[in-house]
């Protein structure tokens, strides 16, 4: 598996990150280099193995159904660059 | 999915006639007081932000903990819709940009829901009703909410929503018309305030749902699909189907071809409209939400809470049929709401079930309606309607009478028992009394009388004169009888 260079710019606009016409090259380089890598697990035989996403033997944790947060509207928008009465303000979104 | 063609629920385009073929995907808020992942508030109408944690905020550092009862909120209305249970699922981040989603990812399931597939018995305003498959429920996040018209130039952000648990119900493409897909969100907005799993408050936005509309001609395989976005009243369901359905019956036999894509219904203008702008934001790259585990349970629990489970409304309903000997058509009425159901049960307990559901639906619904009240709020007690009830079967009062009793209840209260008796309202069943009146009207009108004798349908006449001169409290059955005797009437 490889990636193209149209893939790279579409990674990197669905991550919002700006990638400028000269990085795009390097950093197909590094990603492919990375598949590489990954894909040296296509060597293990993983037929009837039950796909895997956490290594720890636990339950879930779970909380009652209690409201222990809010009422701290002021502190929760104090690091937005721009407010007003306590909403958060961002430049115009319309559909 | 391909169930015979009903010519009645076709559209008749400009050359053919086309099937509409529509599935849902209900966004359901469950009934919780904090939110799915955070200890925040889940109350609607709080001040911007207020009701907002950490985790809601997603601020750095912050994780995930889920609340139990939206675990058994989702797998009581999983077992509602006789669904399937999944004891194993997993959550998973759904991701896209928008300022009201500060993650930047939506937590919710995508490969292993909580609840897979199961079904909806939905009746329909014609006595016939269908089947719709559900194909699966997850639980997920709710966004913020945006204003846009807040500022030329800002949209105003508030993250209350955020992080609120929603049920996403997907159906099957089963329904076949606006009135099917409106009826089935109908039925479920009942099985969910039912299990009270949901408020379905659709004003307040805790029900709303993307449409997924697609027409054929009948007989051909599924045509291209267009997805309507948040629609949030059953109207404009409605609405919004006929119009997409006529959208598209319109290009095809223009000779052209559907784009499958997202639309956005207008109710004002009665079109849908592309939102382009959403569709290179389909790319979710859903993957395994690492800071949460997979959600096991096993199935003692999922037995308790079926334990807990109150009659649903199928069930209410054949109960009523059958022990009330009500019509499927009144019981239906009566369980749409199970404060109704309640009210009626405690109406009809001891009495005339049929009597009773005449007079809950016909009289008490058809006053609530025209106040709009809603059945928490009568004024009118299910002892007080019993009441009277009672005192038309025990031959007190005539029907009529009843009305203006029920009405006296309606405004002023008090017992009906005695309203009857303090205000004289109790039936002439004395013959003497009312013969009296009969004669008194027979002298004073022999060319009627002498009519009645060719045109037997005068006799209507002579009772509404009878039961005026007696107030309206003559037995109408005596009155009758009376009537036909003395004008020589068979």
């Amino acid at each position: 598996m490889s990636v193209d260079e149209k893939t790279v710019r579409r990674i990197a606009h669905l991550a919002r990150i700006a990638v400028t016409d000269d990085e795009v090259g390097p950093l197909q380089g590094e990603l492919n280099a990375i598949l590489a890598f990954v894909e040296q697990l296509g060597a293990v035989d993983v037929s009837g193995v039950e796909p895997m996403t956490s290594v720890t033997p636990m339950a879930m944790k779970k909380r009652e159904d209690v409201v222990t947060e809010g009422g701290r509207a002021a502190e929760m928008v104090a690091n937005a660059p721009e407010t007003e009465d306590n909403y958060f303000l961002v430049p115009k979104v319309v559909e | 999915m391909n169930a015979p063609v009903d010519p009645k629920k076709l559209i008749k385009g400009g050359l053919h006639d086309w099937e509409v073929v529509v599935g849902m995907e209900v966004h359901a808020q469950v009934s919780s007081r904090a939110k799915l992942f955070s200890g925040a508030s889940t109350e609607f109408g709080a001040e911007p932000n207020d009701h907002v944690s950490l985790v809601d905020a997603a601020m750095p550092g912050m994780l995930p903990v889920i609340n139990q009862e939206c675990i058994a909120q989702a797998v009581r209305t999983g077992l509602g819709l006789k669904a399937r249970i999944n004891r194993r699922s997993v959550f998973d981040r759904k991701n896209y940009f928008y300022p009201d989603l500060p993650q930047g990812y939506q937590i919710s399931q995508y490969k292993d829901p909580i609840v897979g597939e199961g079904e909806v018995l939905v009746d329909m305003l014609d006595g016939t009703s269908i089947t719709v498959g559900i194909e699966r429920l997850h639980l997920e996040q709710d966004a913020g909410k945006s204003l846009h018209d807040q500022d030329p130039t800002k949209s105003f952000v508030d993250l209350n929503r955020s992080g609120v648990a929603l049920m996403e119900i997907v159906s099957r493409p089963d329904l076949r018309s606006s009135e099917e897909a409106k009826a089935y969100v109908t039925k479920l907005r009942t099985i969910l305030r039912y299990l009270g799993t949901c408020d379905g408050d659709m004003e307040k936005g805790s029900l709303r749902a993307d449409v997924n509309v697609s027409v054929r001609r009948p007989g051909e395989p599924l045509g291209t699909r267009c997805e309507i976005k948040n629609v949030n009243s059953i109207r404009f369901i409605g609405q919004a189907i006929e119009t997409e359905a006529r959208r598209q019956i319109a290009i095809l036999e223009d000779g052209g071809s559907i784009d499958q894509e997202t639309r956005l219904f207008d109710p004002g203008k009665g079109e849908t409209r592309s939102m382009r702008s959403k569709e290179e934001a389909h790319d979710y790259r859903y993957f395994p939400d690492p800071d949460l585990l997979p959600l096991e349970f096993d199935q003692a629990y999922v037995d308790a809470l079926a334990a807990g489970l109150p009659e649903l409304p199928d069930a209410k309903k054949a109960r009523f049929v059958k022990d009330y000997g009500l019509s499927p058509y009144d019981a239906g009425v009566l369980v749409a709401e199970r404060a109704s159901a309640d009210y009626y049960e405690a109406v009809a307990k001891g009495r005339d079930g049929k009597a009773a559901a005449n007079w809950v639906i016909n009289e008490l619904f058809g006053r609530l309606n025209k106040e709009g009240l809603s059945i928490e709020s009568t004024p009118v007690s299910a002892d007080q309607l019993g009441a009277i009830v009672d005192l038309i079967g025990e031959g007190v009062i005539s029907g009529k009478i009843a009305k203006d009793l029920f009405e006296i209840v309606w405004t002023e209260g008090g017992d009906p028992r005695a309203l009857v008796e303090s205000r004289g309202m109790k039936q002439v069943t004395d013959t003497g009394a009312i013969e009296a009146a009969i004669d008194q009207i027979i002298a004073a009108n022999p060319d009627k009388v002498a009519q009645a004798k060719e045109k037997p349908t005068l006799l209507g006449w002579f009772v509404g004169q009878t039961m005026k001169a007696t107030g309206g409290k003559a037995n109408p059955a005596a009155v009758n009888a009376l009537l036909k005797d003395k004008l020589g009437i068979a």
